[in-house]
């Protein structure tokens, strides 16, 4: 069977299940799959850039979705003009004295001699400069915070529409990516893994307790959106009449034609994104990945800056990764911190790219598509999978409530297991790499 | 000025907590360590190996405790702890039956072992979630304090009061005895010899007969009992999250880069390091400055430098400044 026709199957078994789960569950659950799945397979393209095209392994996925996120909510929401008044300023004095204290010590670690009055200056710099950020920034939040805490309290965005929060998240990510990478790159390759991880966990630290920025754990709910809302399609005598003409309920209609639209957003982005990728990949800059990933020696000994690749290589493949994180806030209409958890954002997007094929971009897609379905649907599987089991045993047997209320963590060991036995039977992947 | 009450308090809230949490760092770390000297891969299923020793242990205490078995004054864990070692140990040369022996043989690059290991610390999360659920568990039994705040101040009649708890004290005792046979094992006894001779020079190790499928044994052995005792050590001292354990992961990697990666006396010296970092920049110095300082001086603010929810951004700067300036840690440990 040539590559194409076996290509072709995969994707018309993904679009199987999904229309599958259209005819069995809902329309509105099926779109719901395929909007996520889209995101999904970004996702997959930016970290088959890092993993397949340069062997750079990043955990730290889950940070650079949420910057993603974070983007989006600093773009799209009105500014909220007291909090700015109060302390708005102020706060962002403190940002700016932050970021000087740390220039001036990166400075004059350049401009000092080696040696002791080298190290004491950038200490004495890095001391004085946090005191003196500290003073001028805790005054600032507690004022922006005060300000309406209950459905304000932080300052708001930009107020610009929230299609340009896409590029500026993957700006941010880039900028995140750029100093991970600049510090973790170039040393063994497990650094960069560990440092990631812990990039990802401070993010979202960040994002949980800086209320000023996005409201904390307190959620920025309400975002702009691209699309109609179904309420005003629904009042819109227009589009009831065009449905009724199909022979649709109007309620149902909006819904769906609102996941639609962001279908037809998001897979606009990841044909872009997919083009881009496959040039990148079939160009001379892609050989030339392909050979330091292979061999790090011998492309260097060719005149190859392998760590300024991989620098430029991690931060592309981070920002594709934040401009999925904007895409997906923007589809939930909400920055949520709390729910931003390792295994979703960072290790599930790890099994798409692994199970779909490293190092092939049509693999990434199609693993983010297929895991993405199986992710959804491991969970009812696994209650019913419980159920079979308890089925023979009496109601309120503690072992019968056990299992079922254990259904749940299902999803860990499902997704753990498709990981280790797809590298251990099958390391290439799906659509293996050519 | 009051200084001998200013140090009381330091005491309470910095030097105890911070020794105690930098014992259990230390040994998180030298598990870690110890992997990436004879299997030489970061092993990302260590935290998950720690919940899931520290699960076992809970559960065989539980039947300890139901069957009215204790260790008078001292938790009931410490005699489930042997059992507890003896399931991990079991499920993790189960695993480099199943998943790493593999590798080793093929001899993949440590990059695709990062990888498994990651595999594996998701099943094993799911294992520990789906046997004892994602909620907080109490463990702890027996006396709560060696000493109390009211005895200190009872004893010693200062204003500030002293609390050494059981658990700390545990800790401490428990995490020298380790440290202690650890080394004795290492530098002294036959098998902890050729295990260093096999981190060294792996080539040469098999050339002088050494068994590499021994030392592997052995080197997983050694660290389910580690890993094992400090997340018991942990769960005692504070109570058993699975998630707060994967957080763990963290701070050990951190502690055992900051030490040089395949040093275990770096290991250790990376968990203090990290565990006293992480406390005295989250402490509110307030209290201890009020003592320590004239009047006039006395902070207004709580002097805190980070708020606890960062605790984790401490051990990740120390992580990336050892990394910009001397990638290999404090003791050189393996190279770059």
């Amino acid at each position: 069977m040539s590559d194409t026709a076996r290509n072709v199957l995969y994707f018309g078994f993904v679009a199987l299940l999904i229309i599958g789960t259209g005819f069995v569950q809902s329309w509105n659950s099926a779109l719901f799959v395929l909007n996520f799945g889209l995101i999904s397979a970004i996702m997959a393209l930016g970290v088959n850039l890092q993993w397949g095209f340069a062997g750079l392994f990043n955990v730290g996925i889950m940070g650079f979705v949420a910057l993603g996120g974070l983007a989006t909510v600093l773009i799209s929401m009105p500014p909220v003009g007291e909090a700015w008044a109060a302390g708005g300023l102020r706060v962002v004095l403190a940002l700016v004295l932050g970021a000087a204290t740390i220039v001036g010590a990166i400075l004059a670690y350049g401009a000092l001699p080696r040696g002791r009055v080298r190290a004491i200056g950038m200490i004495a710099i890095l001391i004085i400069g946090f005191f003196v950020y500290r003073a001028v920034f805790d005054g600032g939040v507690a004022a922006v915070e005060a300000v309406n805490p209950a459905n304000a309290g932080y300052l708001g965005g930009l107020g610009l529409p929230v299609l340009v929060a896409w590029p500026v998240g993957g700006l941010l990510a880039a900028g995140a990516a750029w100093i991970i990478g600049k510090t973790a790159l170039g040393l063994r390759s497990d650094y960069l893994a560990i440092a990631t991880l812990g990039i990802a966990e401070i993010i979202i630290a960040v994002l949980k307790n800086e209320d000023w920025l996005a409201r904390g754990v307190k959620n920025v709910v309400g975002l702009p959106r691209p699309a109609p809302y179904e309420i005003d399609l629904q009042n819109s005598p227009d589009f009831v009449e065009r449905v009724s003409g199909w022979g649709l309920d109007p309620v149902k209609a909006s819904t769906l034609w609102v996941k639609l639209i962001y279908a037809g957003l998001f897979a606009a982005v990841l044909v872009v994104l997919f083009v881009l990728a496959q040039r990148a990949l079939h160009s001379p800059w892609g050989r030339m990945m392909r050979a330091i990933r292979d061999n790090e020696v011998a492309s260097e000994a060719m005149g190859k800056d392998v760590k300024a690749r991989h620098l430029q290589v991690f931060v592309l493949g981070s920002a594709i990764c934040g401009i999925a994180g904007a895409m997906m806030t923007t589809l939930d209409g909400q920055l949520t911190p709390g729910t931003y958890q390792p295994l979703r954002f960072t290790f599930l997007v790890w099994v798409m790219v692994i199970v779909g094929g490293s190092g092939n971009n049509l693999g990434a897609v199609l693993g983010g598509f297929l895991i993405w379905w199986l992710w959804v649907m491991v969970e009812p599987i696994g209650l019913g999978l419980m159920q079979l089991i308890t089925a023979g045993m009496a109601d309120g047997y503690w072992l019968r409530d056990h299992l079922l209320d254990s259904a749940a963590h299902m999803r860990l060991l499902t997704m753990g297991l498709v990981l280790l036995l797809v590298l251990r039977f099958s390391p290439r992947g799906l659509i293996p790499e050519r | 000025m009051d200084l001998l009450n200013a140090f009381v308090a330091l005491s309470n809230f910095v030097l105890i907590p911070a020794i105690a949490y930098g014992s259990q760092l230390a040994l998180g770390a030298l598990g870690v360590t110890l992997i990436y000297g004879i299997l030489r891969f970061s092993n990302f299923a260590h935290g998950d190996t720690m919940a899931f020793g520290t699960m076992a242990t809970i559960l065989i205490t539980w039947g300890f405790q139901a069957i009215g078995i204790s260790a008078g004054p001292l938790p009931t864990a410490l005699l489930a702890l042997p059992f507890g070692i003896a399931v991990c140990a079991g499920l993790i040369l189960l695993t480099d039956r199943g998943v790493y022996r593999f590798y080793r043989t093929q001899k993949a690059k440590p990059i695709i072992f990062v990888m498994v290991s990651l595999g594996v610390m998701f099943i094993m999360n799911g294992l520990v979630r789906f046997i004892i659920g994602p909620n907080d568990q109490r463990f702890a039994d027996g006396e709560r304090f060696i000493i109390s705040v009211r005895e200190f101040k009872a004893l010693t009649g200062l204003k500030e009061g002293l609390a050494f708890k059981t658990t700390q004290g545990i800790t401490v005792l428990t995490a020298v005895i380790v440290v202690a046979a650890l080394f004795y094992f290492l530098n002294r006894t036959r098998t902890g010899k050729s295990m260093r001779a096999y981190s060294d020079n792996e080539d040469l190790a098999l050339l002088s007969g050494i068994n590499p499928e021994r030392v592997v044994m052995v080197t997983w052995l050694i660290v389910a009992a580690l890993a094992t005792i400090a997340g018991v050590l942990y769960g005692l001292d504070k109570s058993f999250k699975p998630f707060v354990y994967f957080q763990l992961l963290l701070p050990i990697f951190a502690s055992a880069i900051v030490g040089g990666l395949g040093s275990p006396l770096g290991a250790i010296a990376g968990g203090f390091t990290i565990a006293f970092s992480e406390v005295m920049i989250t402490y509110a110095w307030k209290k201890v400055a009020n003592y320590a300082l004239p009047e006039a001086l006395a902070p207004d603010g709580l002097a805190q430098l980070l708020s606890t929810d960062y605790k984790f951004a401490v051990s990740f700067v120390i992580l990336l400044i050892v990394l910009l300036f001397r990638p290999t840690g404090l003791f050189a440990g393996k190279s770059v």
